[in-house]
């Protein structure tokens, strides 16, 4: 494939899929409950929506208020063409780019919290504070993943560490792999505010994280935060998808593996979210501990397996 | 070139004369002050970077009067490099007091802050190009001694007294390491010249070992090393805002550059070396974070904020190490470049930010995080200018910190693959560190960033807050635009520490990678601000013809809110603090409302530091007891003082005329 068409592909891919993923979540979890639930394609219905929309900009707020939805969105499209999608490259792809990945989704998040404080409500500020302390404690276990994924490879980018996997080595060679990916799991959940971490669909402003900093927003603003939060689940499906399932060189073939690994996910954090309820706040260190727990153990794995 | 920064020098001596001579005029003094350092500023910073590019050494050798010692001077890459940042710094920092001054007109005195800030940039200019350990040393007392009378500039404030002199003892007690580390360097090479000293200083491994650990507290207590950054915190807040800047942008720095020459003497560095640096660089970088998250007050946060960058430039140099221990010249360069390029961008972003903080304080006469607000309306040019500061101290794409702290990253990465298991273990856990103290980072400057400029004022502000002079503006867009050039265009950032990286002893490095990678984050700062422009541009579209209305912000039905029912900056802080409460030594009085209807309540909240109440007063307490023991000696009476200088010479007889029966 020629490397502009790769980069429609990729590019169509991140404009395209993330709101699926929201939908096949919420079906998922409609079906594990005993109801009906939204059509597939309701967060496309949502999006469109919420683009006609007008505005409506508390008298508090300054120019920081609109600049956090679009500078969060922009750094997640950056981030998207780093992440390797149907193939093992990205179109961005370079050597350290896993670190620039990280950065930028703290860039998001940077903007995302700004804009929340820029309301001036007490509401919007403690949803900041608690996306600051965890997401502090997450970003040590996601960097911890990210060099366990990429240390056999001994180059800091996601499309050395996914052609340095050896898929027809015996399972225990992949064992730092896994573990990373389990931790990568755990990450995605807490990262993208999903049960046990945050509630997306709970309805009580003092039990939000995510939800609680975009209160204010509303119209375009809005679609792109809807957007951006479907964007990122997305991305990390990406890396957890590539940690677990080999990707021919063949683009389609990728194609396909992609869309029935991100489907897979989605069912799989709507079934955690059907059968699991929310940890109480204090406890979700604990759960960002364990995270980490199991990244170290891929780390032991690694240093194991070239130990001996 | 090298003339151009010894020009540079003596514009600045003697402009600092000028000014002193014309004290009794407050405005013509800072006149000629600030002529002096911006001249000085402008030829010191246009030399040090041809130097840089020419990969110029040179060497000259003057008349000293002293008998030991030498003036010599001289430069190379490392010299160049760290000139660069001094009048770079020094340049904005001046053009921003032009502006902040003024306002002390009529209060105080000027010249004493004008002199001797030109004072205090010579003397660093003179610590970098000095080849003697002597001049070096004079040097940097000179340093010391002109920043004190700097911190101490509102000296009718007992606080800032106090913080002065906590300074001065500070750094006299770092110079005797200093003493002991430039004794012991020349008893080996029979010389204090630098080029005698790296020749032969590094003859044995005891001998190197020791001057390292000399170093690393002589020169890491000027730098802010933890648990030697005690005097930090004080001095910082205390000195004017552009003063702080100085300190804080470049003269610290002058313990990075103190440690790497030190360096240079000893050889090839044992993997230790590297271990203990990471080791120190963790610490500080975390805990000072962490003690800038708890702080009300917004110059305090900022100069705990230079522990923490202190610590992430101790980690390139340890992830510089090991490389350089194990012949991976790839990780050594990476942690080395990442190290010396996040010395020039700590310097341009903490510059900015202490310069914001000043127009802040300028405006509404108080640093206090919980009492501001809403001041980015007020004053747009320094919340923007804020912002782009914040967004760079906590190393995000496109701005410059992200470069370095990238760099640093992708060495310790390397590090982590490369090096053999138990030297990996030391390069991963700089890693962590640095993710760690990127996470807290952006809390803090969410915090100190949204409490003091977004939201609404949380007291009625003293005065209408306004702009602050032309020339601060000037200063906080100048310093704001390199952030932002340095960010767009690192390769060229990376081609001027390039030939220290070299000096540091990598031979070889991997130029190829790292220039890739560079260039991919060109791309990446581009399709950032083409994506964010994209999207500005499709929601104007969007909202052309729509409605578009302004309203109260919605308070889940919640009718009367007022603005003292926003977060504050400790409210926001204590629930990032909470999983950290064994490390931060905080106090809290509390009166919480009690009763049905509930009067008056309180909240008090003291932050102390845990290196200076758990760590260094304990010690200091027990050596004064243990000092306290030897007054028994001190009688008061003369006949006793006789007979032990009686004692003492009869002692001294002894031992000579046993040592000439020996011979």
């Amino acid at each position: 494939m020629s490397p502009p068409l790769a980069l429609a592909l990729h590019a169509a891919l991140l404009a395209g899929l993330p709101p699926l993923m929201l939908g096949v979540i919420a079906r998922t979890k409609a079906w594990a409950a005993g109801r009906r639930g939204p059509p597939l394609l309701q967060p496309y219905h949502d999006l469109a929506r919420l683009l006609r929309k007008g505005a409506v900009y508390s008298r508090t707020t300054t120019a920081i208020f609109a600049a956090g939805p679009i500078v969060s969105l922009a750094a997640l499209l950056t981030a998207g063409l780093l992440t390797p999608l149907a193939t093992n490259h990205a179109p961005l792809g370079f050597m350290g780019d896993i670190v620039a990945f990280g950065c930028l989704l703290a860039l998001a998040r940077f903007m995302t919290m700004a804009a929340a404080l820029d309301t001036g409500s007490s509401f919007e500020g403690l949803g900041a504070s608690r996306e600051a302390t965890f997401s502090a404690l997450t970003e040590p276990t996601l960097f911890l993943i990210l060099a366990v994924l990429c240390l056999p490879a001994g180059s800091p980018s996601f499309e050395g560490a996914w052609n340095a996997v050896s898929w027809t080595a015996p399972g225990l060679a992949r064992a730092p792999l896994l573990a990373a990916a389990a931790a990568l799991f755990l990450v995605l959940l807490a990262e993208n505010s999903r049960i046990p971490v945050d509630d997306p669909t709970t309805h009580l402003e003092l039990t939000m994280i995510h939800e609680v900093m975009v209160l204010d927003h509303s119209g375009p603003d809005f679609a792109f935060i809807l957007h951006a939060a479907a964007l990122k689940l997305f991305l990390f499906g990406g890396l957890l998808i590539h940690a677990v399932l080999p990707f021919p060189g063949d683009p389609w073939a990728g194609l396909a593996i992609l869309l029935a690994g991100q489907l897979a996910l989605a069912v799989l954090v709507g079934t955690v979210e059907s059968v699991m309820a929310r940890l109480r706040l204090v406890q979700v260190p604990q759960f960002l501990i364990g995270g980490f727990a199991v990244a170290v153990v891929g780390l032991v794995a690694h240093f194991y397996r070239i130990g001996r | 070139m090298f003339d151009l920064a010894l020009a540079a020098a003596a514009i600045l001596c003697l402009s600092a004369v000028l000014a002193a001579i014309v004290a009794r005029s407050d405005r013509l003094c800072l006149r000629v002050g600030t002529a002096g350092a911006l001249l000085a500023s402008a030829l010191g910073a246009v030399g040090a970077a041809g130097a840089l590019l020419a990969g110029e050494e040179r060497s000259l050798h003057l008349r000293w009067p002293l008998p030991v010692g030498e003036l010599h001077l001289g430069t190379d890459p490392l010299s160049s490099f760290f000139l660069l940042c001094i009048f770079t710094v020094s340049g904005l920092a001046a053009i921003y007091g032009a502006g902040y001054l003024p306002s002390h007109l009529g209060t105080r005195r000027l010249a004493p802050a004008v002199a001797f800030f030109n004072l205090l940039v010579a003397a660093m200019v003179l610590v970098v190009v000095a080849r003697d350990g002597i001049l070096l040393i004079v040097a940097w007392e000179i340093m010391s001694i002109a920043s004190f009378f700097l911190v101490a500039f509102e000296h009718d404030r007992a606080d800032v007294r106090r913080a002065a002199f906590t300074y001065l003892i500070a750094s006299q007690l770092g110079v005797v390491f200093l003493f002991i580390l430039f004794a012991l360097l020349s008893r080996a090479a029979g010389s204090y010249d630098f080029d005698l000293l790296r020749a032969t200083a590094a003859s044995t491994s005891r001998l190197a070992n020791a001057a390292f650990l000399l170093a690393l507290v002589g020169f890491g207590t000027k730098a802010g090393f933890w648990p030697l950054h005690v005097w930090l915190p004080d001095a910082h807040p205390a000195a004017p805002s552009h003063v702080s800047a100085l300190m804080s942008g470049v003269m610290i720095k002058m313990g990075i550059y103190g440690l790497l020459r030190t360096l240079l003497f000893l050889g090839p560095p044992p993997a230790w070396w590297g271990v203990v640096l990471v080791a120190i660089g963790a610490v500080s970088g975390i805990l000072g974070v962490l003690q800038a998250l708890a702080q009300h007050d917004l110059k305090r946060l900022l100069a705990y904020h230079s522990v923490e960058n202190i610590g992430i430039i101790a980690l390139g140099i340890g992830v510089g190490l090991l490389g350089q221990s194990h012949a991976q010249p790839a990780v050594a360069f990476l942690g080395f470049a990442g190290a010396l390029l996040h010395v020039l961008n700590h310097g341009l972003f903490k510059t900015l930010l202490f310069q914001g903080a000043g127009s802040v304080l300028h405006a509404t006469r108080t640093a206090d995080l919980d009492s501001l607000g809403g001041l980015q309306r007020r004053m747009p040019t320094t919340g923007l200018t804020f912002l782009i500061g914040a967004a760079a101290i906590c190393g995000l794409p496109p701005l410059n910190g992200f470069v370095s702290e990238w760099l640093v990253f992708v060495g310790a990465l390397r590090g982590g693959a490369s090096l053999p298991p138990a030297w990996a273990l030391p390069s991963l856990v700089a890693v962590l560190a640095l993710a760690l103290i990127g996470g807290l980072a952006v809390a803090c400057f969410v915090k100190a960033y949204g409490v003091v400029f977004l939201g609404e004022p949380r007291t009625p502000l003293p005065a209408p807050a306004h702009e602050p002079a032309r020339a601060m503006r000037v200063a906080m867009i100048l310093s704001s635009l390199l952030c932002v050039a340095i960010g767009l265009w690192p390769a060229g950032a990376v081609r001027l520490v390039a030939p220290a990286v070299a000096l540091l002893g990598t031979p070889g490095s991997d130029a190829s990678g790292t220039a890739a990678g560079l260039s991919a984050i060109t791309s990446v700062a581009v399709v950032i601000l083409a994506s964010a422009a994209g999207l500005t541009l499709v929601r104007a579209l969007l909202l052309r013809s729509r409605p578009v209305t302004r309203a109260a912000t919605w308070g889940c039905g919640y009718a009367a809110p007022t603005p003292r029912m926003q977060y504050t900056a400790a409210s926001f802080a204590s629930t990032v603090l909470e999983p950290f409460a064994p490390v931060i030594y905080s106090k809290t009085h509390a009166e919480p409302p009690r009763g049905h209807f509930p009067t008056a309540a309180r909240y008090e909240e003291h932050v102390g530091d845990m290196a200076g109440e758990r760590i260094l007063l304990p010690a200091y307490r027990r050596l004064l007891d243990l000092l306290g023991r030897a007054r028994v000696l001190q009688q008061g009476r003369i006949q006793l003082y006789l007979a032990y200088i009686f004692i003492t010479l009869i002692a001294l007889l002894v031992w000579q005329l046993a040592g000439m029966r020996g011979r």
